[in-house]
C-alpha cells in the first residue's frame, strides 16, 4: 500500500511540484539565512582565529575581542609573574587609517605582534617571509588588503609602500587571514613598530597573549590571572563565544535574520500545509473508498505520513542543496559570509519534519472525521 | 420484511427495527424507520425506490460503513454493534466487496493496482495479489488493460475494473451502489451480465441499490423502499410490475 501511496502522490504532479517547491523554498530560506547569519557572526571573532594562542588577557572591562580597552605595558610583566604561565607576550590591535600612494585613505586593522617571538603571526603566507617583519618599516598585508587596494587601481605587492600615520610601511609579505566582521584588511607588524604607527596614548597595550605551562589547566590559569585584579583572562574558545554572543545581544543582526527565518517557516507551513490539505481533501473520496474496503486508520496514516515525509525529504534536499551551492559560490568570492555547520542542517531538517508532521496530522484529522459511507453519496 | 426466498439458504444480512436519524431537534430527519430486512446467500437482491427514500443509508448501514441509532444489524450472524471500529474495518475488508456508482478507482494507479487493493489490504503479498488481479482482469476481458490508468478506460471498462476489484478477494457480500448509473444502456446490461456471471454464487450475497429499471430482470428479489421503510418485496418473476 505504501508504494501505491507514493504513486498517488506522484500522480498529482501539480500538487506534488507545489509541495516540493514550497518546502524547498522554506528549507532554502532557513538554511541559507542561518548560514549567512552564522558566517557573519563567525567574522566577528576572526581576530581570535587569526592569532592562535590559547589564552587572551585584556582589561577587566573588555567583553569581546573587537572592543579594546588599552592597558599599561606593565601588565605583561604582571601576567608573566602568575604561576603556571609558560610565556606571555604583548599584542597591539587597533583600527588605523592608511594613506595610499594616490592620496586616498583605507582603514586597516593594525596588529602588532611580539618582535622577538613573532607569536600571533599569520599562519598562512602567500608571499614573503614572516621573519622579514623585523626589517625596517616592514608590514605583512592580507588578501583583503590586496583586493581593496586593487579596487583603487593599486597593485599591492612585495616592496610596495603606503603610509600609516605619516610613517612609511613597506610590504614584506602577503598572508591569508580569516575575514573579519569589520571588513577591513589585517596589517601585521611588530609590536614596537605598531606603537610607532599608533597615535600617542598613555596606554597602548591591547591584549596579553599567554601560553600556560603543560602542568596547568587553562581554566585554572584563567582564574589565577583574573584573580590578580584589573585583568580578565579568556580562553581562546571563550573569547570567540563571548564575542559571538556580544553581537547577538547588542546588535539587530539576530532580529533581522530571525525574521527571515520565521518568514521561511511561515511560508513553508502556509504553502505545504495548505497544499497538502488540498491534496488530502481532493483524495478524500478515494481514502473513504479505501476505508470502506478495509483500510484501517493505521494503514491510511502510514500512507499519509509517507506522502508528507516524501515531499518533506525531497524539498529539504533541494532546499539545502541550493543553499550549499550558494555557499560554495560565495565562499570562493569571500563574501557574503557563509558558514553552514551540521547544526543548521539538523535545525532545518527538524523544522521541515515538523511542517510535514503538522500537514499530515491535519490531513489525517480530515480522514479520521470522514465516514467510509461518504463513498455512497 | 416478508421475503419470498428459499429459507434453507443462510442469512447474509439481517436487520431488525433498524433506525437511523440524521440531524437533531427541528432538523431531525428519519432516514430509516424501523427497517426489518434480510438478504440470503446465493441471491441477487435489489433495493429500489425514489430518491431520498433511504436506500443508500440502508446500504451504508448493512455493509458496516455507517452507524445506526437503534435496532440491530448483522452480517453473516455477526452483530455490527458488537464490533469496534477497527474490527468492523477488518471484517469489511475480508467479507465485503464494493462497487460504487462513480467507480472510485484511484486515477494515478493502473487497473491492475486498483484491483489488487483488497488483496493488499488483506495482507496478501504484492506479487501474489497482482497475479490474482491480472487473472481476474483477463476474465472480465481487460487482459490488455492491466497497465492502463482508469482515465484511459471507457465507463464500461472502468466498471469492469471495479467489479474485478470488488470480487478479487472473494467476499461473501457484494454491495453495489447504482452500478449502471454512469453507463449507457448497453454497457449497463453488459455489466449486470458480468456481475451475474462472475459474482453470483451460492455462498455469496449480492445487494444492488439502483434506480435503473432496465436491470430489474437480473434480480432474484427486489425490495421496494419508500420514506425510510421497506414497502414491499418482490420475488423472482414478480418484478414486471415494477417497470413503469
Amino acid at each position: 500500500m505504501l508504494r501505491l501511496a507514493l504513486k498517488m502522490l506522484y500522480g498529482d504532479r501539480a500538487k506534488y511540484m507545489m509541495l516540493v517547491c514550497g518546502l524547498s523554498f522554506c528549507a532554502l530560506l532557513m538554511s541559507q539565512q542561518i548560514s549567512v547569519f552564522c558566517g557573519l557572526l563567525l567574522w566577528t571573532n576572526a581576530t581570535v582565529r587569526n592569532i592562535r594562542v590559547p589564552v587572551w588577557v585584556a582589561d577587566a572591562k573588555v567583553e569581546q575581542v573587537n572592543e579594546v580597552v588599552p592597558m599599561r605595558e606593565i601588565e605583561v610583566q604582571r601576567v608573566r609573574s602568575v604561576s603556571g604561565v609558560e610565556w606571555a607576550v604583548p599584542l597591539y590591535w587597533s583600527l588605523l587609517q592608511t594613506r595610499l600612494p594616490d592620496g586616498t585613505f583605507q582603514a586597516v586593522q593594525l596588529t602588532g605582534i611580539d618582535s622577538a617571538t613573532l607569536v600571533g603571526r599569520p599562519t598562512k603566507m602567500r608571499a614573503g617571509n614572516v621573519e622579514d617583519l623585523r626589517l625596517p618599516n616592514a608590514v605583512i598585508v592580507d588578501q583583503v588588503a590586496i583586493a581593496k587596494f586593487a579596487k583603487r587601481g593599486i597593485a599591492l605587492k612585495l616592496g610596495s609602500t603606503f603610509e600609516i600615520n605619516d610613517k612609511e610601511a613597506r610590504v614584506v609579505g602577503i598572508c591569508e587571514t580569516e575575514r573579519s566582521f569589520l571588513g577591513q584588511p589585517y596589517v601585521f607588524t611588530t609590536y614596537s613598530r605598531a606603537l610607532e604607527y599608533s597615535p600617542p596614548q598613555r596606554k597602548l597595550l591591547s591584549f596579553v597573549l599567554v601560553q600556560p605551562k603543560p602542568s596547568v589547566s587553562i581554566p585554572e590559569l584563567l582564574a589565577r590571572i583574573s584573580a590578580m585584579g584589573g585583568l580578565r583572562a579568556f580562553s581562546s574558545d571563550q573569547l570567540k563565544w563571548d564575542t559571538f554572543m556580544w553581537y547577538v545581544k547588542n546588535t539587530g543582526i539576530p532580529i533581522s535574520f530571525g525574521t527571515v527565518v520565521i518568514l521561511g517557516i511561515v511560508v513553508g507551513i502556509a504553502i505545504a500545509g495548505q497544499t497538502f490539505y488540498l491534496f488530502v481533501h481532493e483524495n478524500l473520496r478515494f481514502m473513504a473508498a479505501l476505508k470502506a474496503m478495509g483500510a484501517g486508520f493505521g494503514t491510511l496514516a502510514q500512507m499519509v505520513f509517507l506522502q508528507a515525509f516524501t515531499v518533506g525529504f525531497t524539498g529539504y534536499g533541494i532546499g539545502v542543496g541550493i543553499a550549499a551551492l550558494f555557499g560554495n559560490a560565495v565562499l570562493k568570492k569571500g563574501e557574503p559570509p557563509f558558514y553552514m555547520p551540521w547544526q543548521v542542517l539538523v535545525f532545518t531538517g527538524v523544522i521541515i519534519l515538523l511542517i510535514c508532521c503538522l500537514s499530515a496530522f491535519v490531513g489525517l484529522l480530515k480522514i479520521a472525521r470522514t465516514e467510509a459511507a461518504m463513498v455512497f453519496k | 420484511m416478508s421475503a419470498p426466498t428459499e429459507s434453507h439458504q443462510p442469512l447474509a444480512v439481517h436487520t431488525a427495527a433498524l433506525v437511523k436519524n440524521y440531524g437533531r431537534g427541528d432538523n431531525l430527519v428519519q432516514a430509516l424507520k424501523s427497517v426489518d430486512f434480510e438478504a440470503r446467500c446465493g441471491e441477487l437482491l435489489m433495493i429500489v425506490g425514489p430518491s431520498g427514500c433511504g436506500k443508500t443509508t440502508l446500504l451504508s448501514v448493512i455493509c458496516g460503513t455507517l452507524g445506526y441509532d437503534s435496532g440491530s444489524a448483522a452480517i453473516f450472524g455477526r452483530d455490527l454493534a458488537s464490533m469496534s471500529s477497527a474490527q468492523l474495518t477488518a471484517f469489511r475488508g475480508r467479507n465485503v466487496g464494493f462497487i460504487f456508482q462513480q467507480f472510485n478507482l484511484i486515477p494515478s494507479w493502473t487497473a491492475l493496482e486498483n484491483v489488487s487493493v483488497p488483496l493488499l489490504l488483506n495482507g496478501v503479498g504484492r506479487a501474489k495479489a497482482e497475479k490474482a488481479s491480472a487473472a481476474l482482469l483477463a476474465e472480465v476481458g481487460l487482459q490488455d488493460k492491466l497497465k492502463v490508468r482508469p482515465g484511459q478506460l471507457s465507463g464500461g471498462q472502468q466498471q469492469r475494473v471495479a467489479i474485478a476489484r470488488a470480487i478479487v478477494h472473494e467476499p461473501r457480500l457484494l454491495i453495489c451502489d447504482e452500478p449502471t448509473a454512469a453507463l449507457d444502456a448497453a454497457s449497463g446490461r453488459k455489466v449486470l451480465e458480468l456481475l451475474k456471471q462472475r459474482a453470483c454464487r451460492p455462498d455469496r450475497c449480492v445487494i444492488i441499490v439502483t434506480h435503473d429499471s432496465r436491470i430489474f430482470s437480473f434480480a432474484d428479489r427486489i425490495a421496494e423502499m419508500e420514506d425510510g421503510q421497506i414497502k414491499a418485496v418482490h420475488g423472482t418473476g414478480d418484478t414486471q410490475k415494477l417497470y413503469v
